[in-house]
């Protein structure tokens, strides 16, 4: 029996990916499109931030946290060399408000919200619920996309200046109460270094950004996922993958054009 | 029935002319004509992957035919815009081969959902109209359920209450008797025919099970091979001798639908290079 030709890989897999590209930007547009009408259902883009915001708050609270004490001991250990542990306040706190904020938030919000989001509507779809909606003339790109989408632009900031505030209270832990430095240079030295509008308000765009390109992966997966348990399971595979990618990416290009 | 309904009984509510589609390179549709009586309940008949349900798709626009047209009360479905298209499925009822309850929700809002997101009723009429269609139903103690408490059945006639909601001019069933076991079956049949008659509305059933489709459809449309095989009164369907309608009345495993898949010879296949030649 002849085997199957084997599988095009190179330019089809280029090309593939532009297709994806291409794709998720028309979806976009879909989404920005049916955004006025999603405001008639204001209650699930609240709901929606409930579930993405509010439900994540554990992880993002721990894993905050410890970043923060690992922050803490590692740069009190290399300031230490330098005889400049009162700067720990002000390390800790530019690296969390500038850069691990939003980047580890933005990673962990894939993994928590991102995958439960691509699961739920490609489940949706694999059931046929969104094609109910559309047989009950009800838009699920209103209904079902666009309240995800908005969701995750206002949780994803929110999550980051919790985190934000935990990774401070973990180095602040770690630096004052553990290791002994003195609480008033870490908090003084903290508060005349950072800048809001440089440091803080940056970091809550950034979030904002990271936000709607994670729940728009999320939410673009799950509409597009083949209808199969394997679909789906591909799917939530590659909303990680994707945001990941696609987040530390884009935090470059941030930072160089907002420093 | 309605002044409206009354005035336009015995025409057709939908009306299919030159209709062809092909899908993943497969002729489904080859040119049918097909017409569907107000009032009545059509049944939709054929051997599997013959089309029937992409027929229901082509009739509410979720699938655009290759050429032809497809007239819903007046409507040609394929050229409608998007919220033309809206307007025209907030008419439609269709239930689902899988339900297709909204998991989130209990009973009572997925019959209720439809009503929330059109019309801006007092709390309390929407209430009183979903307990009024479940009730209907037979569903009406199962309200504060949520779907995955339900069986198969049950969940086929909340889904039956959802689609009613609104009281539409056209239900379109989706293969409704599959896994239903003989009270269901029967629960469901006696709940297409009394509220087609009672709603005045008009049905199409996509089904396989011959024996329930006598009991409850008015005519019957057989598809095969892209075309309309045969159509007439499941009685009438019955007693044909066509070859299509033989083979698929009388459940013969070959005939114009053949038992085997499309392939090169056995013995190609099995490596003997003598029958090659």
């Amino acid at each position: 029996m002849p085997s199957p030709p084997p599988r095009e890989r190179g330019p089809s897999m280029i090309g593939d990916s532009l297709a994806q590209v291409g794709a998720c930007g028309l979806f976009l547009l879909g989404i920005l499109a049916a955004i006025p009408k999603s405001l008639r259902h204001i209650k699930e883009t609240i709901r929606q931030i409930w579930f993405v915001g509010a439900m994540s708050l554990v992880i993002i609270m721990t894993c905050g946290l410890f970043v923060g004490m690992v922050l803490g001991l590692q740069l009190y250990y290399v300031l230490s060399i330098f005889g400049g542990t009162a700067a720990l306040g002000t390390v800790v706190s530019l690296a969390l408000y500038r850069e691990l904020g939003p980047v580890v938030t933005a990673l962990l919000f894939a993994g928590r919200a991102g995958t439960s989001i691509t699961a739920e509507i490609g489940l949706m779809r694999a059931t046929d619920q969104l094609a109910a909606m559309e047989m009950m003339a009800v838009d699920p790109m209103a209904y079902v996309a666009a309240p995800r989408f908005l969701a995750g632009i206002v949780a994803m900031p929110l999550l980051a200046c919790v985190f934000n505030a935990l990774g401070i209270f973990g180095a602040h832990l770690v630096g004052v109460t553990w290791l002994g430095l003195d609480n008033g240079t870490f908090w003084s030295n903290m508060t005349s270094s950072v800048d809001v509008w440089k440091d803080v308000v940056n970091g809550v765009w950034k979030s904002c950004a990271f936000g709607a390109v994670v729940a728009l992966i999320a939410v673009f997966q799950g509409y597009t996922t083949p209808p199969t348990s394997e679909g789906v399971a591909y799917a939530t595979t590659r909303t990680v993958v994707f945001s990941s990618i696609v987040v530390l990416a884009l935090d470059f290009v941030m930072t160089a054009f907002l420093m | 029935m309605s002044q409206t309904r009354q005035a336009v009984a015995g025409s057709a509510l939908v009306e299919v002319r030159g209709l062809s589609t092909t899908l993943n390179g497969k002729i489904i549709f080859d040119g049918i004509d097909l017409d569907i009586p107000r009032g009545k309940i059509s049944a939709i008949m054929g051997p599997s992957g013959t089309g029937k349900t992409t027929l229901l798709r082509h009739i509410t626009g979720q699938l655009m035919p290759d050429k032809g047209e497809i007239r819903v009360d007046g409507r040609n479905v394929p050229k409608l815009s998007r919220n033309e298209l809206f307007d025209l499925r907030e008419k439609i009822g269709f239930l689902f081969q899988n339900s297709a309850l909204l998991t989130d929700f209990s009973v009572f809002e997925n019959v209720a959902f439809p009503l929330r997101q059109h019309l801006k009723l007092p709390e309390e009429l929407v209430r009183n109209i979903v307990l009024t269609k479940l009730q209907a139903v037979g569903l009406r103690g199962a309200a504060e359920l949520m779907p995955s408490e339900l069986s198969g059945g049950m969940a086929r006639r909340v889904a039956l209450a959802r689609a009613i909601v609104r009281d539409p001019m056209l239900i379109l069933y989706d293969e409704p008797f599959v896994g239903l076991d003989p009270i269901a079956l029967n629960q469901v049949l006696r709940l297409i025919r009394v509220l087609n008659d009672t709603l005045g509305i008009t049905s199409i059933l996509v089904a396989h099970e011959f024996s329930a489709i006598r009991r409850v459809a008015d005519n019957v449309h057989l598809i095969a091979a892209g075309k309309i095989a045969a159509h007439g009164s499941p009685e009438e369907l019955a007693n044909d001798d066509s070859p299509w309608t033989k083979q698929f009345f009388g459940g013969e495993s070959d005939g114009p639908v053949p038992f085997h898949y499309p392939a090169r010879e056995y013995a190609v296949d099995l490596g003997f290079p003598a029958a090659a030649t």
